[in-house]
């Protein structure tokens, strides 16, 4: 090794941050992510009717009047609904995409840094986890423990373990190299101390990254889950959910599967446009395009 | 190439191993007696115990283990717990609607995905690589029973071009084909987005490489140092995405056959967790799984062919 490089290099989160917000479609996806949040977040002041409450005499209502978004088969406000649906698919994938990160990163930096054969033992775990298709393993994960909250949250975590492990394993075993985690270990740092206080920080913004790609994919499988029926019980609103409901109607009322498809839809897109803009902008192959 | 085949078929046997222990596991440590779930809770005891023979859960785990895989080796996944058929008859029925499903939507996804890629590559920064970064942005934001339902709300509704309904009759192609159209484009508008970037940013580098201005200088036409000099190079990443992504089509086939009301596996899954049939559910991921490990074989295999380099590594 011709150069020592006795400081672990400065953390390109910051500098990855200033350059995503520069670029037009990270920030029309953060925008599109932060009206969803909000009116998710505050919907209990912000919906105009309580998403529960049927209304027989305005059922079916069209879009536009005194429902913008018009009511369903029970007269419920799906405007309301939506608002309310979007808390379960925030909630169930902000808690299953962290579980993954902390689970999956745990995993693939000790059996990084470890190595030889316990790192090939367990890479072959994954690899087995991720022969599964992960919409059918999460499926039967639900089916099996039953359609809760808490629940749902374990399956999709389950099928996102492997691939935080594979992006957490690869800089760990480059890392663990580098001089400035040998100058560690010849302090006498203990190995808890290297891996989480010099590696952790320098594969942060890798995992962070992929968090944000994963979040996406964590929305369409929990819809998709809901929307076999396997989600967050009735009455409960889950946009997967109301968009089976409104599949059952489309005959009469097209907007009722229409909207909460576009929700769903809307957000998967912004949380793919800003994983993409913070990815473009971590990745250093891609940062003189 | 008979030692690079035979090294990688080697290699699936311990991943199909330990993927049918990990089945094996799963279904196990579900709570609740399936004998009580297909019986009801007003089952008596005796009725129960008589079930539980019959069905073999009342030997050891271990016999279990061992029988369960030493059936599955030889391609017996034994009987549906719920209607008693053979799982291979009832899988074989439905199989071939969703090879067909997914199979159409991989075709769809090539056929798209790879042009537009190199078109968009061609015209780096352009108005049309713009238009397609954009659209493969959308396209792979899709959840594919929202693709579903739009397509079906606009060309079988609206236009009325499509049949609702898609089940269709095996042994007429023209209707398998016509009920097969938009099933596929919905399941295979994720993939064809993902093909269209990795063929960008393979194609882009490719394109850059000295043995295309090597090409180029020669006086080789344009058309074809991009079509073979460079697709032939920029494959390998874009057969890798196609092999990955035959097993999220798989999963997804589930979702497209509830939304067009297709026969296949998706429905028979849906049935099985309805019913808590373990032995269904148990022969259906194994099956999931061995359909997924050959994809991988195939993946592999055509890394050897489209790169000799892969053979010797």
């Amino acid at each position: 090794m011709s150069e020592i490089i006795l400081a672990a290099p400065p953390p390109a989160w910051k500098r990855a941050l200033a350059k995503a917000r520069s670029n037009p479609t990270t920030a029309a996806g953060a925008l599109i992510c932060l009206i969803i949040i909000v009116s998710a977040v505050f919907a209990p002041w912000l919906a105009p009717y309580d998403p529960t409450e049927q209304d027989i005499m305005n059922r079916l209502q069209a879009p536009g009047g005194e429902f913008l978004l018009g009511t369903d088969q029970f007269g419920r406000d799906i405007l309301s609904r939506l608002m309310w649906g979007g808390r379960i698919s925030l909630t169930v994938s902000l808690g299953a995409i962290a579980a993954a990160m902390v689970i999956g990163g745990v995993i693939g930096m000790v059996s990084g840094y470890i190595g030889g054969r316990f790192d090939l033992f367990v890479m072959q775990v994954m690899d087995v986890l991720l022969s599964f298709p992960s919409l059918i393993l999460g499926l039967i994960v639900v089916a099996l423990l039953g359609p809760e909250l808490v629940n749902l949250v374990v399956a999709i975590a389950l099928t996102a373990i492997a691939p935080f492990a594979r992006v957490a394993r690869a800089p760990t075993m480059a890392l663990k190299e580098r001089a400035f985690v040998e100058a560690g270990r010849a302090l006498g740092f203990s190995h808890v101390r290297i891996l989480f206080g010099h590696i952790l920080p320098n594969i942060l913004s890798e995992v962070m990254v992929m968090g944000t790609l994963w979040l996406a994919t964590a929305v369409r499988v929990e819809a998709s889950l809901s929307f076999i029926g396997l989600g967050v019980k009735p009455p409960t609103p889950t946009w997967g959910g109301m968009t089976r409901d409104g599949f059952e109607n489309i005959l009469d009322a097209p907007w009722l599967a229409v909207f909460p498809g576009i929700a769903i839809l809307l957000l998967v897109l912004g949380l793919n446009m800003v994983g993409d803009g913070l990815r473009d902008a971590t990745d250093p192959k891609l940062r003189n395009e | 190439m008979i030692h690079f085949i035979a090294r990688r078929l080697l290699a699936a046997v311990p991943t199909l191993l330990a993927v049918l222990t990990l089945v094996f596991i799963i279904v196990r440590i579900v709570p609740g007696d399936p004998a009580l779930v297909i019986l009801g809770d007003q089952a008596t005891p005796e009725a129960a115990a008589a079930l539980r023979t019959r069905l073999g859960l009342d030997r050891s785990l271990w016999a279990q283990y061992f029988s369960f895989i030493g059936d599955a080796l030889q391609g017996d996944f034994g009987v549906s717990m719920v209607t008693g058929r053979s799982i291979m008859a009832e899988v074989g029925a439905v199989l071939p609607h969703t090879i067909d499903l997914t199979l159409a939507a991989m075709v769809f996804g090539v056929a798209v995905g790879v042009p537009v890629g190199i078109w968009a590559a061609l015209h780096r920064n352009g108005v049309i690589d713009v238009m397609a970064r954009l659209i493969s942005l959308i396209g792979l934001s899709f959840p594919v029973f929202v693709s579903g339902i739009f397509l079906l709300l606009a060309f079988a509704l609206h236009w009325r071009i499509f049949p609702v309904i898609g089940s269709a009759n095996l042994d007429d192609y023209g209707d398998r084909l016509h009920k097969l159209i938009l099933p596929a484009i919905a399941l295979g508008l994720v993939m064809a987005a993902y093909i269209t970037r990795v063929t960008r940013s393979a194609m882009l580098q490719a394109l850059s490489e000295d043995y295309i201005r090597t090409a180029r200088a020669k006086g080789v036409p344009w058309r074809r140092v991009v079509w073979v000099h460079g697709l032939r190079n920029a494959s390998i990443p874009i057969v890798t995405v196609v092999g990955l992504y035959v097993g999220i089509l798989l999963g997804n086939s589930v979702l497209t056959e509830i939304v067009f009301n297709r026969p296949g596996l998706g429905k028979i899954i849906v049935g099985a967790l309805n019913q808590r049939d373990y032995t269904m559910l148990q022969g259906l991921m194994v099956i999931y799984c061995f359909l997924i490990v050959v994809v991988n074989l195939v993946t592999d295999l055509l890394y050897g062919v489209l790169d000799p380099r892969v053979k010797s590594a």
